[in-house]
C-alpha cells in the first residue's frame, strides 16, 4: 500500500493544504481581520520548538538513557516563567526600534554596529545549519523507511546515491522553494508573515495529533496499559536500568542541569524562535498565555515518549532497528501501514516548520545584515542610481533560503550520518545559546559596550567550533580520528572534548562549560574596560529603560543636523516601493497633525521615522548607513546625548536660557533638581506678572497725573472742563482700585489663600442678586436685560457670594461689550440630570476664533490692546475661570464673530 | 507597571521553584527503581510537578491582574 506514489502525493497534499491555510492567513491580514491575532495561535506557533528531532529523536534517546531527553522541554518550560519579564521587553524594544531579527537586536543594542549583526549572522548560519541538516535526514529517512514497507530493515547508508535519486536533495529543493513561496513574496517592513504563522500553528497541532495517535497505539493498542509496558519492560535487563538513569551515570545530574539550561537559551535564541515569538508577535498580551499554553502543550508532547521507547526496544529487542525510528516502525510492525502514514505526515510537518521558519529567519539576518551592509559599502553609487530596490531585496532573501537549505543539504551529505538526531540538535542549541550573554546582559546592564559583546561573542563561538563542531568533522572523517582521541599534534591538554584535562561530563555539557566560561568572562571584563561611544550609550539607555521612555519623543530630541525632506523620501521610496513610501509619510505627516507629506519639515522626528522604517525593511545597522548618506549631522558628545535624554524622560520643555542655570545645579541629587526647576518655573511667572501687572497700574496712574496736574497748573479753568477733568481722574481712581483689588484676589485664588465658604447654594437666587447688583450698569447704558428662569432649579455645591462675583462679572462685561441702546442681553439657567448651567448670552460683536482661549488669560483682552482703548482689566474672565474650576465646574464661552457671545458655566447638581 | 508588578514577582518565584523542582537533590530522591501505579517513580514525579508546575503558571497568569 504504501508505495513511492501514495506517500510523494499524500506528502504534496498536506503542503498544499499548509499553503491554502498561509494564503488565506495572508489574505485576512492584508484586510485587517488577522487570524492570528489571538494568545492561542502565538503559543501553538511557538511549537516550532518541536522538530523532526523532537518526533524522531525523542524516543531514541530515551530508549538510550531514560529521561535524559526531558531537561530539552523542562528548560523552556521554566524559561516560559521568565517570558513574561524577559521577552516582553524584548518584544517592547524591537518593535519601538523596528527590529526584525536576533541579528538587528544586539548590533542595535551596541550602537548600531554593523560587524556586530554580521557576526550574529555568521554565528546564526555556521550553527544552524547542522539543525537544517538534521530535519532533511529526518524526513528522507523516515521516507525510505515507509518506502520500504512492509520490509522494516535499517536504512543502511544512502550517501552514494547520485542526486537524481537523492530525496533529501528534492526535498531540500522543494522546502526551499515551499520558503520562498511563504516568506519572500512581497517586502514587508515590518518582517511579519501572518499566513506562515498561521501554517505553523497548523503543523503545531498536526505533529501533536499524529505523536498523540502512535503513543496512545502504542502504550494502550500493543501493550495493556502503561502498567503493563513499565512492568514488561522492568524485567527486561537494560530497560530496568533506564528506571532510575540519573545517579548511576557520570555527572549525571551535571548533565541534566546544563541540558536544562541550554535549553532555556535555545527556546529564545533559536533564530526561528525569535523570529516566532518576537518578530511575529501581535499584541504583547499574548505573551501571558502562552506562559502556560506552550508547557502544557510540551508536556502533551512528551507523555508518550518513554513508552514508545520502551515498547520499541522491548518489540525489536535483538535486531538492528534504530531507535530513532520506532514511532514510524512500531504501527508497521503491527500491521498499521494508515497509521504509518500519519506519522510520517507529523514528522513531515514537525521537520517542514522548522525549515520554513530558520529559513526564514536566518534569510532576512543573511539580506539585512551581511550582503546588504557589504553592498552599501562597495557598490553604494550602483545601488543609488536604482530608483527601487524591492526586487533587488527579495532576490536577496531567495538566494539566502536557496543556500541555507543547500548548507544544510551538504552538512547531511557530508557529516550527518555519523550522529543521532539529538546529537545534532544539541550542537546547534550550543551554538544560538552564545548569544545569551550580549542579548540577556544588554537588556539589563548598561554599561556592557560594543567591544565587550564582540568579545564575549568571538570567544563562545571560538570554543564552540573546537569543542563541538572540528570533532563532529573529525567524526564525519573530514579530520583525524586521532584529533578527538589524543588532541590536536598529540597534546592531550587541548583534546577537544576534555579540555585542559576536564572529564566525566558529556561533550554538550563540556562545551557548554568552556564557552559560557570564555563568552561571559569576555563579554563582561572587555565592556568593563573599554568605553562606549556616544551612539552606543543612547542606544544602551533606550534598551534598559525601554519601559521608561515613550517612542520616538526621545529620538527626535537627541538629534542635530540638516536634511532635505524630498532625499528621505526618495531613500525611502528606493527601498520600500514609491506607493508604499509614500503611503507611510502620508500618515507620518497626519500622525504630526500636518495636512500631507510634502509639509513634512527635514527635522530629527522625520529623520528618526525614515530611519525605522528602513531598519523594518533592511536591518538597524544599514538604515544607519543609508540615513547618514542623505543627511547631515552633527556629531553629539556624550554629555550631550545623556543630558537630552534626562530632558525627554522628564517630558519638560524648558528653554535654552533655563537649562544652562540649572547646569550648576546638575551635580545635585536628582529629587533636589527636579525641585529648583519647577521653583525657577514658578518664579519665571511670578516676574512675568509682576512686570504686566505694574504696566496695567501704570496706565491710570499716568492719566491721573496729568489730568491733575492740568488742574493744578491752571486755576482759572472752567468749572465745566474743571468737572470734567475731575470727573476723568475718579473714574481712573475707580479703576485703579478695581484692579489692585482683582490682583489681590487672584494672587488669593492662585495660591490657595483664598477663604472658601461652600454649601448648598440655589442658583436662582445666585442669578436674582447679581441681576440685581448689575442692573445699575445696563440702565445706565441702556441696555435691555432679560432673565429667564425655569420653576425649578436643581441646587448645587458652591461659594454663593464667589458665584455672584462670576456672574456680576461677566454680565458687567456683556454690558461693556454691547452698543448701547440697541445692545440685549440675557441670563438664563437650565438644567438637565447632570448639570445646572447659567448662561449670559449679548448681542455684541462676540469673540473671534482666534481669541476664545485667550481671552481667559490674564491680561489678555480681545482685539489690538496697542491700538483700542482697554474695556476692561482683564483680570475678570482669569479670576472667574479660576473661582468656577476651583468650585468644581466648567466656564466657556461660545462665539459666532458678529452675532454676540455667550459666556457660560455649569456645575453638576446635586441630588 | 506597578501594576504587573506582583505578577513579575510571582513568575519569578515560580521559575526559582521550577529550577528546584527539577534538579538535585530534589531529583535524586525519586531517582530507584520503585514503582508508583506501575510507573517508574521518577517518571511519576517530573510529570506530576511539570504539570502541577503549569497549572501554577496558568493560575498566576489568569489570576494576576
Amino acid at each position: 500500500m504504501l508505495q513511492g506514489y501514495v506517500i510523494i502525493p499524500v506528502a504534496l497534499a498536506y503542503l498544499g493544504v499548509l499553503f491554502a491555510i498561509a494564503y488565506f492567513g495572508d489574505k485576512r491580514a492584508d484586510a485587517g481581520r488577522s487570524i492570528i491575532a489571538n494568545p492561542y495561535i502565538y503559543a501553538l506557533s511557538l511549537g516550532v520548538y518541536a522538530t523532526a528531532w523532537t518526533f524522531y529523536g525523542s524516543v531514541g534517546r530515551a530508549a538510550a538513557d531514560g529521561v535524559g531527553f526531558l531537561p530539552i522541554y523542562i528548560g523552556p518550560t521554566l524559561m516560559m516563567a521568565l517570558w513574561w519579564l524577559v521577552v516582553r521587553k524584548i518584544i517592547r524594544i524591537s518593535k519601538t526600534h523596528r527590529i526584525t531579527s536576533l541579528a538587528d537586536f544586539v548590533s542595535s543594542r551596541y550602537g548600531k554596529s554593523a560587524l556586530l549583526a554580521g557576526l550574529v549572522t555568521v554565528i546564526a548560519v555556521v550553527g544552524v545549519v547542522p539543525y537544517i541538516a538534521l530535519q532533511l535526514k529526518a524526513i528522507s529517512g523516515s521516507y525510505a523507511i515507509l518506502a520500504a514497507h512492509p520490509d522494516i530493515a535499517a536504512v543502511g547508508q544512502r550517501a552514494s546515491a547520485p542526486f537524481a535519486t537523492d530525496t533529501a536533495f528534492w526535498i531540500a529543493m522543494l522546502l526551499a522553494v515551499f520558503t520562498i513561496l511563504f516568506g519572500t513574496r512581497h517586502l514587508d517592513a515590518s518582517e511579519r508573515h501572518e499566513g506562515m504563522v498561521a501554517a505553523i500553528a497548523f503543523e503545531s497541532i498536526v505533529k501533536l495529533a499524529a505523536f498523540l495517535a502512535v503513543g496512545v497505539f502504542v502504550t494502550y493498542g500493543i501493550y495493556g496499559g502503561m502498567g503493563d509496558l513499565f512492568a514488561r519492560a522492568a524485567s527486561h535487563p537494560r530497560l530496568a536500568t533506564l528506571f532510575a538513569p540519573l545517579s548511576g551515570a557520570a555527572g549525571g545530574y551535571a548533565n541534566w542541569a546544563w541540558l536544562t539550561l541550554l535549553s532555556m537559551l535555545a527556546i529564545l535564541f533559536l533564530p526561528r524562535q525569535f523570529q516566532i515569538a518576537v518578530v511575529e508577535n501581535v499584541n504583547e498580551r499574548h505573551l501571558g498565555k502562552a506562559v502556560w499554553l506552550f508547557p502544557l502543550y510540551m508536556l502533551a508532547m512528551n507523555v508518550f515518549v518513554l513508552p514508545i521507547a520502551f515498547g520499541g526496544a522491548m518489540h525489536f529487542a535483538g535486531t538492528s532497528t534504530d531507535p530513532d525510528t520506532f514511532v514510524l516502525t512500531l504501527p508497521m510492525a503491527q500491521g498499521h501501514p494508515a497509521l504509518a502514514l500519519l506519522v510520517f505526515i507529523g514528522g513531515l510537518s514537525a521537520a517542514t516548520g522548522m525549515v520554513i521558519v530558520e529559513t526564514i529567519a536566518l534569510s532576512t539576518m543573511v539580506c539585512n545584515d551581511v550582503v546588504m551592509p557589504v553592498l552599501l559599502r562597495v557598490r553604494s553609487a550602483w545601488l543609488a542610481e536604482r530608483p527601487d530596490l524591492t526586487g533587488l531585496l527579495l532576490g536577496i532573501r531567495r538566494g539566502a533560503i536557496v543556500a541555507v537549505v543547500l548548507l544544510g543539504y551538504l552538512y547531511f551529505r557530508l557529516a550527518g550520518e555519523a550522529y543521532a538526531l539529538v546529537a545534532i540538535g544539541l550542537i546547534s542549541f550550543a551554538a544560538v545559546a552564545q548569544f545569551a550573554p550580549a542579548v540577556i546582559g544588554g537588556l539589563y546592564w548598561k554599561g556592557a559596550t560594543r567591544a565587550g559583546a564582540f568579545a564575549g561573542l568571538v570567544a563562545g563561538f571560538s570554543v564552540w567550533l573546537y569543542t563541538l563542531l572540528l570533532p563532529s568533522f573529525a567524526k564525519s572523517g573530514w579530520l583525524a580520528e586521532s584529533f578527538v582521541s589524543d588532541g590536536p599534534y598529540g597534546i592531550t591538554l587541548l583534546k577537544p572534548y576534555a579540555l585542559f584535562g576536564l572529564s566525566g561530563l558529556n561533550d554538550i555539557t563540556h562545551a557548554m562549560l568552556w564557552s559560557m566560561l570564555a563568552n561571559i568572562g569576555a563579554y563582561v571584563l572587555v565592556s568593563v574596560v573599554t568605553v562606549q561611544s556616544a551612539a552606543e550609550q543612547a542606544q544602551a539607555s533606550r534598551f534598559v529603560d525601554v519601559y521608561r521612555y515613550a517612542s520616538g519623543q526621545l529620538d527626535a530630541h537627541a538629534w542635530r543636523g540638516t536634511a532635505a525632506s524630498p532625499d528621505l523620501a526618495a531613500l525611502l521610496a528606493q527601498f520600500l516601493g514609491a506607493e508604499r513610501a509614500e503611503a507611510a509619510l502620508e500618515q507620518h505627516a497626519r500622525s504630526r497633525g500636518l495636512r500631507g507629506a510634502s509639509e513634512l519639515p527635514g527635522d530629527g522626528a522625520l529623520v528618526q521615522f525614515v530611519e525605522n522604517a528602513l531598519a523594518g525593511a533592511i536591518g538597524g545597522a544599514s538604515a544607519r548607513i543609508m540615513v547618514a548618506s542623505v543627511v547631515k549631522e552633527d556629531a553629539l558628545s556624550v554629555d550631550e546625548v545623556m543630558t537630552m535624554l534626562d530632558e525627554a524622560s522628564q517630558a519638560i520643555a524648558y528653554s535654552h536660557e533655563l537649562e544652562q542655570k540649572s547646569k550648576a545645579l546638575m551635580a545635585a541629587t536628582a529629587e533636589l533638581r527636579a525641585a529648583n526647576e519647577r521653583l525657577r518655573e514658578l518664579d519665571h511667572m511670578k516676574d512675568d506678572f509682576v512686570s504686566t501687572v505694574t504696566h496695567e497700574l501704570r496706565t491710570p496712574l499716568t492719566s491721573i497725573r496729568a489730568f491733575s496736574e492740568i488742574l493744578h497748573d491752571n486755576p482759572g479753568l472752567p468749572v465745566e472742563e474743571r468737572q470734567r477733568f475731575l470727573h476723568i481722574v475718579i473714574q481712573e481712581s475707580e479703576r485703579l482700585t478695581r484692579l489692585i483689588n482683582q490682583v489681590l484676589d487672584l494672587a488669593k485664588l492662585e495660591s490657595g489663600r483664598a477663604e472658601w465658604q461652600v454649601g448648598d447654594v440655589d442658583m436662582k437666587a445666585v442669578v436674582e442678586d447679581s441681576v440685581a447688583a448689575a442692573g445699575q450698569l445696563f440702565t445706565a447704558k441702556d441696555v435691555a436685560l432679560e432673565v429667564k428662569l425655569p420653576s425649578h432649579v436643581p441646587t448645587v455645591r458652591g461659594d454663593r457670594d464667589r458665584l455672584v462675583q462670576v456672574l456680576i462679572n461677566l454680565l458687567s462685561n456683556a454690558a461693556k461689550f454691547v452698543e448701547a441702546g440697541t445692545g440685549r442681553v440675557a441670563v438664563t439657567v437650565g438644567s438637565d440630570a447632570r448639570e445646572v448651567t447659567v448662561r449670559v448670552a449679548d448681542n455684541g460683536p462676540g469673540v473671534a476664533a482666534a481669541d476664545q482661549r485667550i481671552i481667559f488669560e490674564k491680561f489678555r483682552q480681545a482685539g489690538d490692546t496697542l491700538t483700542e482703548k482697554p474695556q476692561g482689566t482683564g483680570l475678570g474672565l482669569p479670576i472667574s475661570r479660576q473661582i468656577v474650576e476651583r468650585l468644581g465646574g466648567r466656564l466657556w464661552v461660545e462665539s459666532v464673530p458678529g452675532s454676540g457671545a455667550t459666556f457660560a458655566f455649569a456645575f453638576p447638581a446635586v441630588r | 507597571m506597578k501594576l504587573s508588578t506582583a505578577k513579575s514577582q510571582r513568575l519569578l518565584v515560580l521559575f526559582l521553584v521550577g529550577l528546584m523542582l527539577f534538579n538535585y537533590p530534589l531529583l535524586a530522591l525519586f531517582d530507584r527503581a520503585a514503582t508508583a501505579f506501575g510507573v517508574p517513580v521518577l517518571y511519576v514525579y517530573i510529570f506530576s510537578a511539570w504539570a502541577a508546575l503549569i497549572a501554577l503558571l496558568a493560575l498566576v497568569i489568569e489570576r494576576s491582574r
